[in-house]
C-alpha cells in the first residue's frame, strides 16, 4: 500500500474509535447532568447514586474521547498537511473555535465537577457539569460545521496563486446548511447511545440481582428507554432533512446511498438490493416505490439523479476521472445505519412497554435487550462511514480530491509505523476500557451518605477524593 | 502591529502557556515512582495535579488548532517534518491521560503500581521530545523551495537538540518538584523541596548551555536579555526553595519557563521554520500565514474568550488551593 491508502486507513481508524467515545460522552454528560438536577431538585438519594454511578462510567468514556481526540487534530498535520495547506486559512477557524471555546470549558469543568464534590457549594458544583455539557455541545458544533464544509464548501474563495481555499465569510461556514441539518442530526443519534446504554445497564441490574437498588434502576431503565424512543424520532426527523440537503449538494452520495445507477422519476426506496460483486447491475430487489422520490425532493414525483449521468456531468465539470464512491460500502452502511437505528427505537418500546406500571422485566427481555447499548452506537458509525466514503473521491467537494490532500514528504514507512502503532495501542485500551466499564458496572451504586460534607470544611480540603483517585 | 506578527506572539503565548502549566504536571508525572513511596504518597503525587491536568492539556490542543487556522503553513510543516517524534508524543500522552483517570477505578495494588509506571513513561516521553522537536525548530530543518521538509528522523538527533530536550526535561522535573513541595505537606513535602534543589541547579547548567549555544545559532540583544532573565528567575525560585516560601520558588520557575520560551521565539521571529538548505525557502510569519480576514476574524475570537478561559482556569487553582495531605 502506498502512503495514501495507509493514511486513508490510519484516518478511518484513528476517527472511528474516536467516534466509539463520542456519541456516549456527549449524550451520558447530559443524562448525568439531569440526574444531578433532579437530586438537586427533590433531595431524593436515589437521584444522588445514579448521578454518581453513572457520571463515573461517564468518566471512564471521556477519558478514552479525550485522548483519542487528540490523534484527529495532529493528524491533519502529519497526514494531510497539504490538506491543511489548502484548507487552513478555512477549516481552521471552527477548529480554533472548537479549542478556545468547547476544550477548555469542558476538560476544566470536568476537574471542578470530579474533585469539587465536597469543595464547591452544591449549586456551583451542580452548574459544573452543566458547563461541560455546554462544552460537549459546542465542541459538536463546530467540528461538524467543518465536516460540513468538506462536503458542501461555503463562504470562502479560491486562490489560484497561492492554491489555496480562503476563507470570506465564517458566518455563512458557520450557518452551512449542511451543519444545520448535521448537527441535530448527530445530536439526537448520540442520545440513543446514551439512553440505550443507560437502559441497557439498568435492566442488567434489575434482573442479575433483583432487590437490590430496584427503584433506582427502574427510574433509570424507563428514563434511558424514553431518551431512546424521542431521540429517535428527532434522528428520523433530521435524517430526513439531510438526506433532502445531501440531494441538493451531494447527489451523488445519495445515487450512491441508493445504488442508483440511471436517473428515475419517481424513483423507489431499496429496501435491499442484491447486486453484482463489481455493484453496476442489481439481481434481486425489494422496493418502495415513490419513497426515495420523496426522501430525496420533498414530492413523491421528483427525479432523483442516477450515478451514470452524474459522473458524465461531473467529467465534464471536473475533467476525466471517476466520481464515484465505494458503491456497496455507501449502499450497506446507508441500509445499516437506517436498520440498526430502527430495530434499537423499536426495543425501547418493547421495554418500556413490558415494565410498565411495576412490572418487573423478565430474563427474556435481558436477553433481547443486551445488544441495545450497542445497536445505536454501530448505527452512529456505519453513519459517519456513509457520509465520509460517500463524499470520495473528493476531500472537498468538488475542489480537493482526496489523493492531492496527503504528505508529500512523508513516507509510508512512517505512516505505517503509526498506523500499527496507534492500531495495537487502540487494541489494547478497547480491551482496558471495556474491562472497566464492566467492573464499575457491575459493582452497581455506592452507598452514598444522604447529604455530602459541607464545603469549606478544614479536613476536606485535604483529603484525595474517593471519586477520582 | 502586524497582524501576521500579532498572530506569531498570540501562537507564542499559547505555547508559554502550555509549557508553564504542563511542564509542571509533566514533572510531577517523573516524579511520581520518585517521591511516592508507598501507595498513598502516589496517590497524593497525582492528586495535586489531578483537578488540572486536563486543562493544562488543551493549552496543546489550542495551540495546534491556532496554528492551524492562523498559520497553516507553519502548521502542515511542522506537523509533517517532525512525524516521528509527534506520534510517540501522542502515544505518550494517551497512556498517560488513560493512566492517571483509570488508576483509581481499581481497588487493586498491582494495577495502581502499572498505572504509576504509564504516569511516569508518557510524562518523560512528551518532555524529552518536546525539547527535541523545539531546539530543532529554532536550529533550522531541511525544508526545500516548497517548504516541504526533506530530511530523516536521524537529523532531528544532533548535539543542540539533545541538550534542548536533557534542558527542558530537567527543568519540567525541578518545576514539578516545587509544584509538589508547594502542594503536599510533611515528609513529602520536605523531599520535594530538596529533590528540587538539586533539579534546579542541574536545569540552571543545563539552561545557560541551551540557551546561550541557542544565541550562536540565532539570536539578538532581545532574546538574550530575556535568556538571561529566565537564568535569573530559575536562581531566584531556587532561593526562595531553599527558604521553604515555594509559592514564590513556584512563581520563579514558571517565570523561568516562561522567560526561556519566548527567548526562543524572539529569537526565531520573524522566521518560524528556517531551513537548513537555503534561508530562502524558510517558513516565515508572512509567508506561513492565512488572509487577513482570517487573522482578524481569529482576533476578535481569542481577544474575548482568552482573558475568560484564563479566568475559569485561574479559579480552578483557587479552588483546589490548599495542601493534599498523605492518607
Amino acid at each position: 500500500m502506498d502512503t495514501l491508502d495507509l493514511a486513508r486507513w490510519q484516518f478511518a481508524i484513528t476517527t472511528v474509535y474516536h467516534f466509539f467515545f463520542v456519541p456516549v460522552t456527549i449524550s451520558l454528560v447530559a443524562i448525568t447532568a439531569g440526574l444531578q438536577t433532579a437530586w438537586y431538585r427533590t433531595g431524593k438519594d436515589k437521584y444522588l447514586r445514579l448521578t454518581k454511578f453513572y457520571g463515573k462510567l461517564f468518566l471512564i468514556n471521556i477519558a478514552m474521547g479525550v485522548v483519542t481526540g487528540l490523534v484527529q487534530e495532529f493528524q491533519f498535520g502529519m497526514n494531510w498537511s497539504d490538506y491543511s495547506r489548502f484548507v487552513g486559512d478555512v477549516f481552521g477557524a471552527p477548529l480554533a473555535l472548537e479549542g478556545l471555546l468547547a476544550f477548555f470549558l469542558e476538560s476544566t469543568f470536568i476537574g471542578l465537577w470530579i474533585f469539587g464534590w465536597d469543595r464547591l457549594p452544591k449549586k456551583v458544583h451542580l452548574a459544573c457539569i452543566w458547563m461541560v455539557v455546554l462544552g460537549t455541545q459546542l465542541s459538536a458544533y463546530f467540528i461538524l460545521a467543518a465536516n460540513s464544509w468538506m462536503q458542501n464548501p461555503v463562504g470562502f474563495r479560491y486562490n489560484a496563486e497561492r492554491g489555496r481555499a480562503e476563507l470570506t465569510d465564517i458566518w455563512a461556514v458557520l450557518t452551512n446548511k449542511v451543519v444545520l441539518v448535521t448537527y441535530p442530526h448527530t445530536i439526537f443519534a448520540a442520545f440513543m447511545v446514551g439512553g440505550a446504554f443507560v437502559a441497557g445497564v439498568a435492566i442488567w441490574h434489575l434482573v442479575r440481582r433483583p432487590g437490590v437498588d430496584t427503584g433506582a434502576f427502574r427510574t433509570a431503565l424507563r428514563l434511558g428507554a424514553v431518551i431512546v424512543i424521542a431521540a429517535g424520532a428527532g434522528v428520523a426527523i433530521s435524517g430526513d432533512q439531510q438526506g433532502k440537503v445531501m440531494t441538493e449538494v451531494q447527489p451523488m452520495k445519495m445515487a450512491a446511498a441508493e445504488a442508483l445507477y440511471e436517473s428515475e422519476k419517481p424513483a423507489s426506496f431499496s429496501i435491499l438490493t442484491v447486486g453484482t460483486l463489481d455493484g453496476s447491475r442489481e439481481l434481486y430487489s425489494v422496493k418502495v416505490p415513490y419513497l426515495l422520490s420523496f426522501l430525496a425532493t420533498g414530492h413523491f414525483q421528483g427525479e432523483v439523479q442516477g450515478i451514470n449521468p452524474l459522473q458524465q456531468s461531473y467529467e465534464k465539470l471536473y475533467g476525466p476521472g471517476s466520481y464515484k464512491p465505494n458503491i456497496p460500502l455507501t449502499y450497506w452502511t446507508f441500509r445499516l445505519m437506517i436498520g440498526v437505528g430502527m430495530t434499537s427505537a423499536a426495543l425501547a418500546v418493547l421495554l418500556l412497554w413490558a415494565t410498565r406500571r411495576g412490572r418487573a422485566p423478565n430474563r427474556l427481555l435481558v436477553w433481547l435487550a443486551l445488544p441495545l447499548p450497542l445497536l445505536p452506537l454501530f448505527a452512529n458509525v456505519f453513519g459517519w462511514v456513509f457520509t465520509e466514503t460517500g463524499r470520495q473521491p473528493w476531500l472537498v467537494f468538488g475542489l480537493l480530491p482526496t489523493s492531492a490532500g496527503v504528505s508529500p514528504g512523508t513516507t509510508s514507512g512512517e505512516v505505517l509505523t503509526s498506523l500499527i502503532g496507534f492500531t495495537v495501542l487502540y487494541g489494547v485500551l478497547a480491551i482496558v476500557e471495556t474491562k472497566l466499564m464492566f467492573r464499575t458496572i457491575r459493582g452497581g451504586l455506592a452507598g452514598t451518605s444522604p447529604e455530602p460534607d459541607q464545603p469549606d470544611q478544614p479536613d476536606a480540603a485535604g483529603k484525595p477524593l474517593s471519586f477520582a483517585y | 502591529m502586524e497582524l501576521t506578527t500579532v498572530w506569531f506572539v498570540v501562537i507564542a503565548g499559547l505555547w508559554i502557556g502550555y509549557f508553564v502549566l504542563e511542564g509542571f504536571d509533566f514533572g510531577v508525572g517523573i516524579l511520581v515512582r520518585v517521591l511516592g513511596r508507598d501507595e498513598p504518597e502516589r496517590r497524593a503525587v497525582i492528586t495535586t495535579i489531578g483537578p488540572v491536568w486536563d486543562g493544562n492539556e488543551v493549552w496543546l490542543i489550542v495551540a495546534g488548532a491556532m496554528t492551524f487556522a492562523a498559520f497553516p503553513e507553519w502548521y502542515a510543516t511542522l506537523f509533517s517534518g517532525f512525524y516521528l517524534p509527534l506520534f510517540a508524543i501522542l502515544v505518550a500522552l494517551i497512556l498517560r491521560g488513560v493512566a492517571i483517570e483509570y488508576r483509581g477505578k481499581r481497588d487493586d495494588l498491582q494495577w495502581r503500581s502499572r498505572m504509576d509506571w504509564l504516569i511516569t513513561i508518557g510524562s518523560v516521553l512528551p518532555a524529552v521530545l518536546w525539547g527535541l522537536v523545539f531546539a530543532n525548530l529554532v536550529r533550522g530543518v531541511p525544508l526545500d523551495a516548497s517548504h516541504e521538509f526533506v530530511g530523516t528522523v536521524g537529523s532531528l538527533f544532533n548535539p543542540f537538540a539533545l541538550l534542548g530536550a536533557a534542558t527542558v526535561t530537567v527543568l519540567f522535573v525541578a518545576h514539578g518538584a516545587i509544584f509538589l513541595a508547594l502542594k503536599t505537606t510533611g515528609d513529602l513535602r520536605r523531599r520535594a523541596n530538596r529533590l528540587a534543589s538539586w533539579c534546579g541547579l542541574a536545569a540552571a547548567v543545563l539552561a545557560v548551555g541551551f540557551l546561550g549555544w541557542t544565541q550562536g545559532i540565532r539570536g539578538d540583544a532581545a532574546s538574550a536579555v530575556v535568556a538571561s532573565g529566565a537564568a535569573v528567575a530559575l536562581l531566584a525560585g531556587l532561593l526562595a526553595n531553599r527558604r521553604g516560601r515555594e509559592g514564590w520558588a513556584f512563581v520563579g520557575t514558571a517565570a523561568a519557563v516562561a522567560l526561556a520560551v519566548t527567548s526562543l521565539f524572539l529569537a526565531l521571529f520573524p522566521l518560524v521554520t528556517p531551513s537548513s538548505l537555503d534561508p530562502a525557502w524558510s517558513l516565515t510569519t508572512v509567508n506561513a500565514a492565512s488572509t487577513a480576514y482570517t487573522l482578524k476574524l481569529l482576533t476578535v475570537i481569542a481577544a474575548i474568550f482568552t482573558p475568560l478561559v484564563m479566568l475559569y482556569q485561574g479559579w480552578t487553582y483557587w479552588v483546589f488551593r490548599k495542601r493534599v495531605t498523605v492518607s
